[in-house]
């Protein structure tokens, strides 16, 4: 049972990681367009060097 | 305050000043314009209503990245809009032209109108907690699971430690939209859906800490979590319906940015409506729109009054003509004196019918709000007296009494009842804006679904308000080829009309017409071999009128008549044969006169019309209707129409509309067919069968569930399950709508 002293901290680690990555999409508003953001990674305008 | 008085005063100095140098009242006016600009900041909003691809966003931004005085643009295609940043200075107008180009039609937004922040920010910090509690949801449910299947000792005590460490601060944080809710309609008086939602989380994550302390056997943090998690969700759907249909209501408004042109000693300045003064004259272009009430001073013209009055034939307006706020010039430029300005005008009378009508109206109490009626007291007392049974039951042992009526608390918990109506709705509203139909209330689906009545307005809704040749086949080529040539000249409904149909018999303009010049407010004049050629108004080309909308030719001693009508919108004679099948009442009224109203009632089979109504006479009509039980639909677009668009039970206006009726009515046709109002009630009649099916569902499940928490045989797995499973029946009958 003693791997519970590792996988718990670790499983708490990472779902913490996924919030704060949530938080951050959220701060930089990267839900404000769904639709356009789905459509920007087809165009072909900076694929040569990024924007 | 008196810095206020102070700056208004330094205003009113320096409008002297500009008054009194007319040398150079160039400059002052120069400085005034860049004043405006700087006034709305270096931002433009534009409103791109065809983009709709990736083609579309490099199309758009690489086009005004390419304007001068661009910083940047950046096209959002859920909105449909495109936020460009500016150096100061740069006027909308040649970027719209721009984007014309490059094939796209634009709108210039107000931006001060549309930073609606503050429904953006609650979206957002709803949308956070929901992230919260899904978070802690699946990490407390996870450590539940290992005690459920048999954690047993120091490990479920460790366990449920944890537990209380992740979901003591999300109930917290997550909780708090129901907490503030909760004590503002207890502090009102009230018992509101939120103060047994409330309770229920605190019962339940005070009861846990408490078990755990004494390391008891259950403890409810997953509930708690997960209750916040689905609730916030309903809530969060609830709200995002709204905001997008707010938003885009609020994109309609801003549609027509509120500027018009005054002419200061000479000179055409542009200025905000709101600082027009008594007197201002102002200049009124052909296609513009009366900012106010005025007598014209000079210039003669035609005005279209279709939207105050349902009238379909232009007005002649010259000098001396009154003109009012809301009215389109049609021909030719107009210099008009204000006589009435802001609260005075027609348009804002109008406005307080409207309110009147407003007040009338009773308020609907929706399905949802009934349901949470019944149920707040209910739970309560269920709670309340499990608490008694059982204190009685084991003779004081209030651990165990208080265990079991949170337990009663948690499982009639409302996750279903508050998913019940948001799933629908936002289902339903999905596939309404598909159709082109913009819900703009949150209970206009409901009352939809109740409409037994349907009035309808002639001008702009049953038709499209624009006319279109009658019989064209049946005139002599050559009179229409010399009309067409005439007509070419002129952007009078009437001459684009007439030229659109000879283009569509294949008839060219003849060549061979020469000098031809618009008389504005009278026609068009022309020559051809030797003789003079007038197309217009029947006494200026010396025809006798006829009783009907027509225009007509002269040509030499000889005149001809080209007879107009009011063209059917698209859609309507299969959305009135539908709301007919659905056995609905259908009434016609129109502010127009009887023989076309009459005409088009025939046409459409419509039995009962009324002509010359004024907007009272339409208000009361919904009145009567009203008064006799019925539930009526209002179909309107006009501003005659607003009073009784607020008036009716649920009300649908074209986008096409005046703002103040777009205003006034609870559902917006994006589209120019009207048949997808008849698919729209049957959809709202759906609508409400889903979220009657959803009450029994959830319903169902707390017959089941409760006793079993009554008896105390509730654990905190049967919670978990119930509470999910009710949940996610009622969310996938919400997506059983077709």
């Amino acid at each position: 049972m003693n791997i519970l002293l590792y996988l718990i901290p670790i499983s708490l680690l990472l779902g913490g990681f996924g919030l704060a990555f949530f938080f951050w999409a959220m701060k930089t508003r990267q839900f404000e367009d769904p639709d356009g953001a789905a459509e920007r990674i087809l165009r072909k305008d900076w694929d040569d060097k990024p924007q | 305050m008196t810095a206020a008085l102070d700056m208004s005063a330094a205003a009113d100095q320096e409008r002297g000043g500009m008054a009194a140098c007319a040398a150079c009242a160039v400059a002052p006016s120069a400085q005034s314009i860049a004043a405006l600009a700087a006034g709305r900041g270096a931002n433009i909003m534009l409103s791109l209503p065809a983009a709709h691809c990736a083609a579309c966003i490099s199309t758009v931004e690489s086009t005004l990245m390419a304007q001068d005085g661009v910083k940047a643009a950046r096209l959002n295609l859920t909105q449909r809009r495109v936020l460009i940043e500016t150096e100061a200075g740069v006027q909308p107008a040649p970027l719209i032209a721009a984007l014309a180009r490059a094939g796209y039609e634009a709108h210039e937004l107000d931006a001060g109108m549309l930073s609606s922040t503050q429904t953006d920010r609650t979206s957002r910090d709803l949308a956070m907690r929901l992230g919260v509690a899904f978070f802690s949801m699946m990490n407390v449910m996870l450590l539940s699971v290992a005690v459920w299947s048999g954690g047993d000792g120091a490990t479920r005590d460790l366990f449920h430690w944890i537990s209380a460490l992740i979901a003591i601060p999300t109930v917290a944080f997550s909780g708090r939209p129901f907490f503030a809710s909760a004590a503002r309609s207890l502090r009102a008086g009230r018992l509101g859906m939120d103060v047994p939602i409330s309770l229920a989380l605190i019962l339940a994550t005070g009861i846990s800490l408490y078990e755990t302390m004494h390391s008891g056997h259950h403890a409810y943090f997953d509930a708690a979590v997960m209750l916040c998690f689905f609730l916030l969700l309903g809530r969060y759907l609830d709200h995002r319906t709204r905001a997008i249909a707010r938003s885009a209501a609020e994109e309609l408004a801003a549609l027509e940015v509120p500027r018009a042109t005054v002419l200061v000693g000479g000179v055409e300045v542009v200025r905000p409506i709101a600082e027009i003064a008594l007197g201002d004259v102002l200049r009124v272009r052909p296609g513009g729109r009366m900012p106010v009430d005025g007598v014209v001073l000079s210039g003669a013209s035609e005005i279209d009054r279709s939207l105050l009055t349902g009238e379909s034939l232009p007005a002649f307006a010259g000098q001396g003509s009154r003109v009012l706020a809301g009215e389109v010039n049609l021909t030719g430029p107009l210099d008009i004196t204000a006589t009435a300005v802001g609260r005075d005008t027609a348009l804002h009378r109008m406005a307080d019918l409207v309110a009147v009508a407003e007040n009338a109206k009773t308020r609907y109490t929706s399905l949802a709000e009934r349901a949470s009626a019944m149920y707040s007291p209910l739970v309560h007392i269920l709670s309340f007296a499990a608490f008694g049974v059982w204190m009685w039951i084991t003779g004081g042992d209030w651990r165990y009494a208080i265990n079991i009526s949170a337990a009663v608390l948690i499982i009639t918990c409302p996750c279903a009842l508050g998913l019940a109506v948001p799933a629908v709705v936002t289902s339903a509203s999905g596939r309404l804006f598909r159709m082109g139909l913009l819900i703009k209330h949150g209970t206009a689906l409901e009352r939809l679904a109740e409409v037994d009545t349907v009035v309808l307005d002639k001008t702009g809704t049953l038709t499209f308000g624009t006319p279109s040749a009658v019989d064209f086949a049946a005139h002599p080529a050559d009179h229409v080829a010399l009309a067409s040539a005439l007509a070419g000249a002129s952007s009078h409904p009437l001459a684009i009309a007439l030229r659109a149909a000879a283009d569509a018999r294949g008839i060219a303009p003849n060549p061979d017409v020469t000098d031809i010049t618009e008389v504005a407010g009278y026609g068009i004049e022309g020559r051809y071999k030797g003789q003079t050629l007038r197309l217009g108004r029947a006494a200026w080309v010396g025809a006798t009128a006829a009783d009907m909308t027509a225009t007509y030719l002269r040509w030499g001693d000889q005149t001809h008549a080209f007879a107009f009508e009011d063209r059917l919108r698209t859609g309507a004679q299969s959305a009135i044969t539908a709301f007919a099948a659905m056995g609905k009442e259908i009434y016609l009224i129109s502010g127009d006169t009887a023989a076309p109203v009459a005409d088009l009632a025939a046409r459409l089979g419509i039995a009962n019309w009324r002509a010359g109504a004024l907007p009272q006479d339409k208000a009361q009509l919904i009145a009567d209707l009203s008064a006799q039980g019925r539930h009526v639909l209002m179909v309107g677009d006009g501003l005659n129409d607003t009073a009784a668009l607020a008036g009716a039970h649920v009300s649908i206006s074209p986008a096409t509309a005046l703002d103040a009726a777009r205003v006034a009515s609870d559902i917006v046709l994006l589209g120019a067919d009207m048949a997808p109002i008849a698919d729209a009630m049957r959809i709202a009649g759906q609508a409400r069968q889903r979220i009657v099916e959803n009450f029994g569902l959830s319903a169902a499940y707390n017959v089941i569930a409760v006793p079993l928490a009554l008896v105390g045989l509730a654990t905190p797995l049967a919670a978990a399950l119930a509470m999910s499973l009710s949940s996610i029946t009622v969310s996938l009958n919400a997506l059983r709508l077709k």
